[in-house]
């Protein structure tokens, strides 16, 4: 049911092209990963919104497969 | 379910200055992301409400589609949402979150 990082960055760089992607896998089982993802489509953005972006780019993984990833976003 | 959860959703998020939907309750969260919600609320001093979605499945899934948000913690300030646990964090580590809770009128017991 886990998804691999590499799989989570890509979707992640798919629908935000310029986004330097870190997947850290926090607890080595892959399953619980932190992300941080930065963007300059991030800026002005409130960090929900920033957050919201990453969210649609997973396509509804998030909160389902993807239980537990730690999201930070930021601009460049 | 639809629209009157809704309402209910509505009407406890516009019910209390501080709302936070959790898995489990502040003395027992059931799951890390809504522990480090409830650490933070209570570091910052503030008083809240919280709700716990596992004991009403209508509200753990109209919660989602009432934010746009996918996950369990969500907090809400004085009727608006301001995001999970993520969020929360960043925001408590910059001050932000204080910050919005003096800018919203919410008491924070000094630290």
């Amino acid at each position: 049911m886990a998804m691999a990082a590499d799989e989570i960055a890509a979707l992640i760089r798919q629908s935000i092209p310029d986004a330097s992607v870190e997947i850290t896998d926090l607890a080595g089982d892959g399953d619980h990963y932190a992300a941080r993802v930065v963007s300059e489509s991030f800026r002005g953005l409130p960090r929900v919104r920033q957050h919201q972006r990453v969210y649609e780019a997973l396509g509804g993984r998030m909160g389902g497969v993807l239980h537990a990833l730690q999201l930070t976003t930021a601009t460049p | 379910m639809t629209e009157d959860v809704q309402a209910r959703i509505d009407q406890a998020v516009k019910g209390s200055d501080v709302l936070l939907f959790m898995k489990g309750s502040p003395l027992f969260p059931q799951c890390g992301f809504s522990s480090r919600a409830i650490a933070i609320l209570d570091r910052l001093g503030v008083d809240y409400a919280s709700i716990d979605v596992l004991q009403d499945q209508g509200i753990r899934q109209g919660i989602k589609a009432y934010s746009d948000w996918p996950t369990i913690p969500q907090l809400y300030v004085k009727g608006e949402f301001v995001g999970g646990s993520d969020i929360m964090m960043e925001m408590y580590e910059s001050g932000e979150l204080a910050e919005l809770m003096t800018k919203s009128g919410v008491a924070q017991k000094a630290a």
